[in-house]
């Protein structure tokens, strides 16, 4: 039950983020400040959210931290957002068939 | 006119749609490791069309961490969304009506506000809610079928799979760091901030959701200061 109040508040946040600007604010935030936090957010908080975690997600951490080393690869030679995960997924099916 | 512009919407969102499906996926099978149910999956992204927000919001949900941490993560990592749509507000005509501004900011996502900001002029509201039509359902089918895959799989190919979504979370950031050094930098710190936070004394008793919460505020804050971001584009 915990589980949906928590889902209602998520959604409840997120939605007046969305909806706040669109019918009352309507102006441009100015704040350099501010414009430079919320554009730095999505980078710093996706990073802090894969690494160390893409360890505890396998069930052999090195599975995990290669994959990590194999995706950042890929992605910088310029795969996109699914080939990267699908090299990251066959990395841990491949090292754990050895490992685990 | 409307249809004319709702179905050219509706084949923007398409590829948006498929993207959305491979992301959602992975969301699903790491709702289902934190024990979320098929239904409760399906709440999650249907409410919230968020990535990063809904992977925020699992870590806080399966630490139980409380509904101010949950309502605080939300506030941070979606914070970029009140400056997509303080952007989108401005072209919208004066004359659109509350319950379309209502609908539109539902589904204000990434991607769908890097369609709608590409079209000149004011936004066809009906192009958006094409592009809605169109992205949606593959957001919310993928986690659905996450969670029950994630319920079905032995436990190796689920091990696989939970990689899946950090994988395309580096996707995202990695080529955005090769082009800007800041960003590349902030990355870097972020990965060894989080792996010190997760075994230094003090950090490692509080939940991934907190911790999570506290480097993104405090890492993205000191670049802010150090490093302000001059350029007008939101997403990279």
């Amino acid at each position: 039950m915990k589980t949906y109040l928590y889902l209602f508040v998520m959604a409840a946040t997120t939605y007046l983020i969305r909806v706040l600007p669109l019918t009352l604010i309507r102006k441009p935030i100015q704040n350099p400040f501010l414009r430079s936090f919320l554009f730095y957010v999505p980078y710093v908080t996706l990073a802090v959210m894969t690494f160390p975690a893409i360890m505890n997600a396998t069930q052999s951490p090195i599975a995990g931290a290669a994959a990590m080393v194999i995706g950042i690869v890929a992605a910088w030679c310029g795969l996109g957002l699914l080939p990267v995960s699908l090299v990251c997924c066959a990395t841990v099916l491949i090292l754990e068939h050895f490992i685990v | 006119m409307s249809k004319k512009h709702f179905l050219r919407g509706l084949r923007d969102g398409i590829p948006i749609g498929l993207g959305y499906f491979a992301v959602s996926f992975g969301i699903g099978i790491s709702a289902h490791n934190a024990h979320l149910s098929i239904f409760q999956g399906f709440l999650l992204s249907f409410l919230n069309n968020a990535s990063s927000g809904e992977y925020g919001g699992i870590t806080i949900i399966a630490a139980d961490s409380g509904l101010w941490a949950i309502a605080l993560m939300m506030l941070v990592v979606n914070a970029r969304y009140l400056l997509m749509s303080c952007a989108l507000s401005q072209r919208l005509s004066p004359d659109t009506p509350l319950p379309w501004r209502l609908l539109i900011a539902y589904d204000l996502t990434d991607e769908i506000f890097g369609l709608a900001i590409a079209q000149p002029g004011y936004l066809e509201v009906w192009y958006y809610f094409g592009t809605m039509c169109a992205a949606m359902p593959g957001w919310s089918i993928g986690t659905v079928l996450g969670v029950l895959m994630g319920n079905l799989m032995p436990v190796w190919a689920v091990s696989g799979c939970s990689v899946m979504l950090f994988g395309m979370f580096l996707a995202i950031i990695i080529p955005v760091g090769k082009q800007n050094r800041i960003v590349l930098g902030c990355i870097g710190v972020s990965f060894l901030c989080s792996l010190l936070a997760s075994v230094l004394p003090f950090t490692r008793e509080l939940s991934e959701g907190m911790r999570i919460l506290v480097l993104t505020i405090v890492i993205s804050a000191a670049a802010a200061i150090l490093f302000p971001h001059k350029e007008d584009d939101l997403v990279a």
